[in-house]
């Protein structure tokens, strides 16, 4: 009796299932406890991944809830590549739809600033421009420039507290956080990402420098306040160029 | 310290696996440490401190990379984005040692990030032998295959593990790498005798040893069923079988693992240390 790779990753995602037909103990019986040796590993490596991903979410919802998430999590969505540091791309719409995680709303969004900070971390390094040379610019060359800003940098808008929550759960005598929307921008000025707080406008017109939009067509919002947007990106080295 | 020759292999000394816990420890002390050892895939990212420390550790000691999600083992092809992964990292990086396991990990474009066990047969051989070939080519090197730890038997198997090893290196001329620890695992598993095991495997293509700890069990028979889980000291009756094995191989280099519930560099350094012993027995 053959045992495929198809039949033997079928037996090791549903515990229920006997072992495949062909597995066998020394002594040539059917091989059962043996087995779940494998289910077991890859059962508990990617659930640790996920742990290891997402320690907020873990916090939060505590070890028992985790586990069982991650258990449902891993089972739909297996990793698609080995690199483990990038698993769980899916939980931020996973959690929008496990019903057991509804009466906590801001989760998904949580997710997506867990993800992002570890993107950061890992992101490839640059370097920053001199911030002389920003202010060196006439200010009709500058609101005509296009800023490149470094690959770790991200941001993220939530009708949640996203920023207070992150805090409150990684920092000692953090505030606690207040219900409101917030927006983040996440930063890697040296090998530690950091969670910036920001405001809508200054939000959006980061994103739209990130979509290479130049400067002085991102000046839609009269509450903007640019001197802080730019102190912010020069400050957290996330100017790689000026174009 | 070293002289870390770009081109040299590793030395016949005692490595870790390295973690990045240990970092300040092992730039201030690395004693009695010769070389480390990294697991490829923690260092694919596209830069930030994994990267910077590597090539900072890569200044200092001689590097074995250690793949595990290369999925030799598999059925079906290698990843070829994977596989260009490992060519970045083994380009820029230029170790002294490049390894992977006699296991899949990768079916249908799921990770599984386990080490899964394959049959021996002339298909498997043929599938395995391929494979490596295809490393061996894109990287324009020698790769080490690591034999498995085994829980279970494939009804199919036609070949022992030591039968199917000594094929390999014959088809595509690969060293191996020969795990102490799971050589013990196994045996006791499979109710087979370690030190057969280590007469019978071809110890001229071994480039590397490994030696880690494992958890004890038992099936449902009541059999022992010891688990390869890297969390534990070394255990004396694997120590008994390291000597047995330097003793027909001579020195070796000879790698700590130690993945989970990582100790402090003390209880590391430790290990290595008996290690160092083992290897001044049979040195010269």
């Amino acid at each position: 009796m053959k045992v495929n790779q198809a039949a033997f990753q079928a037996g090791l995602f549903d515990p229920a299932a006997p072992a495949p037909t062909g597995l066998q103990n020394p002594d040539g019986a059917p091989a059962t406890k043996r087995f779940d040796v494998y289910r077991n590993n890859v059962a508990v490596s990617l659930s640790d991944a996920l742990e290891t991903a997402f320690p907020v979410i873990h916090k939060l919802v505590g070890d028992q809830f985790f586990r069982a998430m991650a258990g449902v999590y891993l089972r739909k969505h297996p990793p698609s590549s080995p690199l483990m540091m990038f698993y769980g791309e899916k939980m931020p719409q996973f959690l929008r739809r496990f019903p057991p995680a509804q009466s906590l709303p801001y989760l998904p969004d949580i997710a997506k600033l867990e993800l992002a900070m570890r993107r950061a971390y890992h992101a490839a390094d640059t370097k920053a421009v001199d911030p002389q040379a920003l202010a060196a610019l006439a200010p009709d060359t500058l609101l005509a420039s296009r800023l490149r800003l470094a690959p770790s940098i991200q941001v993220l808008t939530s009708d949640y507290p996203i920023h207070g929550i992150y805090r409150a759960n990684t920092t000692n005598d953090a505030p606690k956080p207040v219900m409101q929307p917030e927006a983040v921008l996440i930063t890697r000025p040296g090998f530690d990402p950091q969670i910036n707080l920001i405001d809508g406008s200054s939000a959006n017109c980061i994103k739209a420098l990130m979509d290479n939009t130049p400067l002085g067509e991102t000046l839609t919002d009269d509450r903007l306040d640019l001197g802080a947007t730019l102190s912010i990106l020069l400050g957290q080295s996330a100017i790689t160029e000026i174009h | 310290m070293f002289d870390v020759s770009r081109d040299a292999p590793l030395p016949p000394l005692p490595g870790v696996g390295y973690k990045p816990q240990h970092y300040a420890d092992i730039i201030k002390n690395p004693d009695p440490i010769g070389w480390l050892e990294i697991h490829a895939e923690n260092y694919m990212g596209g830069g930030g401190r994994p990267i910077a420390q590597l090539r900072h550790l890569a200044e200092r000691f001689p590097i074995s990379v250690h793949g595990v999600g290369l999925s030799i083992g598999s059925e079906g092809d290698l990843d070829p984005e994977h596989l260009a992964r490992l060519k970045h990292l083994v380009d820029w990086l230029n170790p002294a040692s490049f390894s992977e396991h006699l296991a899949w990990s990768t079916h249908d474009s799921h990770f599984l990030n386990d080490l899964l066990p394959l049959p021996y047969t002339e298909t498997t051989l043929a599938q395995v032998a391929s494979h490596i070939t295809q490393v061996q080519e894109t990287l324009g090197r020698q790769m080490l295959l690591e034999n498995p730890s085994s829980y279970l038997a494939f009804a199919e198997s036609t070949l022992s593990e030591t039968e199917f090893l000594r094929e390999i290196v014959a088809r595509t001329g690969c060293g191996l790498l020969l795990d102490v620890n799971n050589v013990f695992v196994s045996a006791t598993n499979l109710k087979t005798s370690p030190q057969a095991y280590i007469d019978a495997f071809p110890l001229e293509a071994v480039g590397e040893l490994h030696l880690g700890g494992h958890d004890e069990d038992e099936d449902e028979t009541g059999a022992p069923l010891l688990i390869d889980s890297h969390g534990k000291p070394i255990v004396d009756p694997v120590w008994a079988l390291l000597d047995y094995t330097l003793e027909r191989s001579g020195p070796k280099p000879l790698l700590i693992e130690w993945d989970n519930d990582v100790p402090d560099w003390a209880t590391l350094a430790e290990e290595a240390t008996r290690a160092v012993t083992a290897l001044t027995k049979v040195a010269a």
